[in-house]
């Protein structure tokens, strides 16, 4: 069977099972977009190409399946680099195409032409120029089991024109010889009878739940290790969904902007079970006084990750799904009532320091009200997208995420930008759910053209812009942390109502906490998609806090009520 | 708990070897890690090996053993990468090969080539006012042979870089798997690091 390098693209797509790419086109990739009229593959017309591997991720990311965008040479690679650079943070299986410009004009700055596989490198799991339409096949199929297997990630394949249009005999390898690439999904049984007899000795245990849960598909046997050996689980940003955090032994997120009482538990504990997660940064403070009385079992996928940042008495790298189903049968069930009694006394007023329980609401507007709002309104049964800095906190503490992998967000590189695109993908990958993107107005701001792309795939989104008026976690630590030394954070924005009109789209103003339910109501009863803008008190903090280079047991707890009524006044 | 202190911080030399697949832009991987990660490579040697698809990786980094586990398990990575060993603490052959260009008028020449003989080098050209050698050796023996013609005046001077091989049949083959499926990557059981 003869065909093109363009024809075999689409051709491979289809056998690896995809039905939906994010792409753009442009002069390099012509022949490729030439022969995708002859396919059945949707192509999904973004405004951006950043938007397109965003997108792509966010579809990853909602399904578990790769995720696929498109671009062509050059410029559109490099608009690319972004969305690839998230997904390699969030270990987000991508597969990014683009059209390189002909073989023989490669290094010799032809128009259009970057060199996209060395630009890509350091934020791809792996990349691919080919140059020859016979080594296209062997490259796909690589392309997608890389990306999907051991830790997944990025790939980019960079294809060249006369690659693209010459062509050859075509045949879909079956096996893939990669003998540098082997992921290991069991753990060894030493390690894991070791972490199973620390686990059982332990009086004050923690479990430390990540990205790795979801990814591998582990919640019930996190939950089961929770359950039988009765200890508490805090999860990172992404590792939200991996246990219901209605669940009473889910103290909820950790780190900066984590539940304090959570963050005090891993500081007491005496045993870190560390599952799918790489202590960043912004999970463990200051690493010199973190979790000092603990003794570390880690288990990652990525055996670069255990003993990177924290050091581990047990180390296992493995598949979380099959190592927790190794370990489980060892657990023995464990009372550990002072350990919980201790961690009750940490949660103490926690609830009365909340800003929600302050009787502020009647004036004020306040962004974690809007969000608490969506979850109470909406039942909590929608895929929540959201996107970086205080929106991103607050959708982390005040939505309460019970159904599995409910939560997508940008973790490692805190992406601004990423919600709408992202959530473009996600409901092209969960097209019964509702789907709601939250997202401040400066992000917003960067993705007001995929409203165009909303429009033309009919995708009924939900949209909840917490309007500000400015750039509110920059403001947050210039007021907290640079002596008030406002720079740079008032953001100008169009009138949103308006500008959904020009795009078609039912567009509302509140600015009221009265009007916040019925808002959600009317966005959940329109058939299309909603741009809901609600205008909030500029100058409140996401509260707790770890400061930068401090401990994690050094945190600004939630203000009590007598500070913020000061402020309400002073307002 | 911050990844190792006392031992494992203080510097010291470590040799990895590294198989490779011979394939365009392996290099530029391998490089780009070290820059990435912010190792500082002393040498870095590429070559052959016995098998036309795979190139052999002698690379140098003086550096704490925390950190030279951490460039390993990051070397093991990159997919074009199939094997790596710290072989530091094994027992290996190291070799460097020198090419020295001495300044060497007619009344002196006899004095060189005395060195060269004990040194068991090689005079590789000659010319009117000056000698190329030719040493090879560990890295001390070419060491001591730069600072003996030093005194003649060396023009100029090129070095490889170290290469080193496990002695006896102390190198396992590539392809063969270890009990774990690993590949020998060697990540089970993690080292206290």
């Amino acid at each position: 069977m003869r065909r093109t390098g363009a024809q075999m693209v689409w051709e491979i797509l289809r056998r690896e099972g995809v039905q939906i790419i994010f792409g753009y086109p442009g002069g390099a990739i012509l022949p490729i977009y030439d022969a995708l009229v002859d396919y059945p593959i949707h192509h999904v017309l973004v405004r951006h190409e950043e938007n397109a591997a965003l997108a792509a991720d966010g579809y990853a990311r909602a399904t578990g399946r790769v995720g696929v965008c498109m671009a062509t040479s050059g410029p559109g690679a490099m608009n690319l680099v972004t969305g690839l650079a998230c997904a390699m943070l969030d270990s987000s299986p991508v597969v990014a195409i683009t059209g390189q410009v002909t073989s023989h004009l490669v290094g010799s700055d032809a128009f259009q032409e970057i060199d996209v596989t060395g630009v890509t490198l350091p934020i791809t799991k792996h990349n691919y120029l080919v140059n020859r339409v016979e080594e296209l096949p062997r490259v796909m199929k690589e392309a997608f089991y890389i990306a999907r297997s051991g830790r997944p990630g990025p790939v980019l394949i960079d294809i060249c024109k006369d690659a693209q249009m010459a062509s050859t005999g075509f045949e879909y390898p079956e096996t893939i010889e990669l003998p540098g690439y082997r992921p290991v999904l069991r753990g060894p049984e030493e390690q894991i009878r070791q972490a199973a007899a620390y686990i059982n000795a332990a009086e004050r245990p923690m479990i430390l739940a990540g990205h790795g849960i979801i990814l591998s598909g582990a919640n019930d046997e996190l939950r089961e290790l929770a359950e039988r050996g009765n200890i508490p689980v805090s999860t990172t940003l992404l590792g939200i969904g991996g246990l219901p955090e209605s669940h009473p032994l889910n103290l909820r997120m950790m780190g900066m902007h984590g539940q304090a009482y959570a963050n005090m538990a891993i500081q007491e504990a005496d045993l870190l079970i560390a599952l799918g997660m790489r202590f960043d940064d912004r999970v463990t403070g200051n690493l010199k006084s973190y979790a000092p009385r603990a003794e570390v079992i880690h288990v990652d996928i990525d055996p670069v990750e255990i003993g990177k940042n924290v050091r581990a008495d047990v180390g296992i790298v493995g598949d979380a799904k099959q190592v927790l189903r190794q370990i489980l049968p060892f657990i023995e069930p464990r009372y550990r009532s002072a350990w919980f009694a201790q961690i009750e006394r940490w949660r103490g007023d926690a609830g009365a320091r909340d800003i929600l329980n302050q009787g502020l609401l009647k004036d004020m507007l306040l962004a974690p009200y809007v969000i608490h709002e969506i979850w109470r309104g909406t039942g909590g049964d929608i895929t929540v997208v959201s996107d970086v800095g205080q929106n991103q906190m607050w959708e982390a503490q005040y939505f309460q995420h019970d159904r599995q992998n409910q939560l997508i967000t940008s973790g490692g590189l805190g992406t601004m930008g990423f919600a709408v695109p992202a959530a473009i993908g996600t409901k092209f990958g969960r097209p019964d759910d509702e789907v709601w993107a939250v997202v401040g107005d400066g992000g917003f701001q960067m993705s007001i053209p995929e409203l165009a792309t909303v429009v033309q795939e009919k995708l009924p989104l939900k949209i909840a812009v917490i309007n500000n008026g400015c750039l509110g976690m920059v403001r947050q630590w210039q007021e907290l942390l640079h002596d008030r030394r406002y720079s740079e954070i008032r953001i100008a924005g169009p009138d949103l109502v308006k500008l959904a009109d020009a795009y078609g789209i039912k567009g509302q103003r509140v600015r009221r906490p009265d009007d916040v339910a019925e808002a959600i109501r009317v966005a959940r009863q329109c058939p299309g998609p909603v741009l809901t803008e609600f205008v909030v008190e500029p100058e409140i903090n996401v509260f707790p806090m770890v400061q930068p280079g401090k401990g994690l047991h050094e945190m600004w707890r939630r203000p009590m009520p007598s500070r913020n009524m000061a402020m309400a006044e002073k307002v | 708990m911050p990844p190792g202190d006392d031992s494992s911080t203080r510097k010291s030399t470590h040799i990895l070897v590294a198989l490779v697949e011979n394939k365009p832009g392996v290099l530029n991987r391998v490089a780009s890690l070290f820059r990435r990660r912010s190792f500082n490579i002393e040498s870095l040697t590429v070559g052959h090996t016995e098998s036309p698809d795979i190139s052999r990786m002698t690379i140098v980094v003086d550096t704490s053993k925390t950190s030279a586990a951490l460039v390993e398990k990051n070397l093991n990575k990159l997919i074009n990468v199939i094997d790596v060993q710290d072989v530091t603490h094994a027992p290996i052959v190291v070799r460097d090969l020198a090419l020295i260009k001495v300044t060497a008028p007619a009344e002196r020449r006899a004095e060189i080539m005395q060195l060269v003989d004990i040194f068991r080098a090689k005079i590789v050209d000659v010319y009117a006012e000056s000698v190329i050698v030719e040493v090879t050796g560990p890295e001390a023996k070419i060491d001591s042979m730069v600072e003996l013609l030093h005194p003649f005046g060396i023009i100029e001077m090129v070095r490889t870089g170290r290469v080193a091989m496990v002695r006896g049949s102390g190198y396992r083959a590539p392809y063969v798997l270890s009990d774990n499926g690993t590949n020998g990557l060697r990540v089970n059981p993690t080292p206290n690091l």
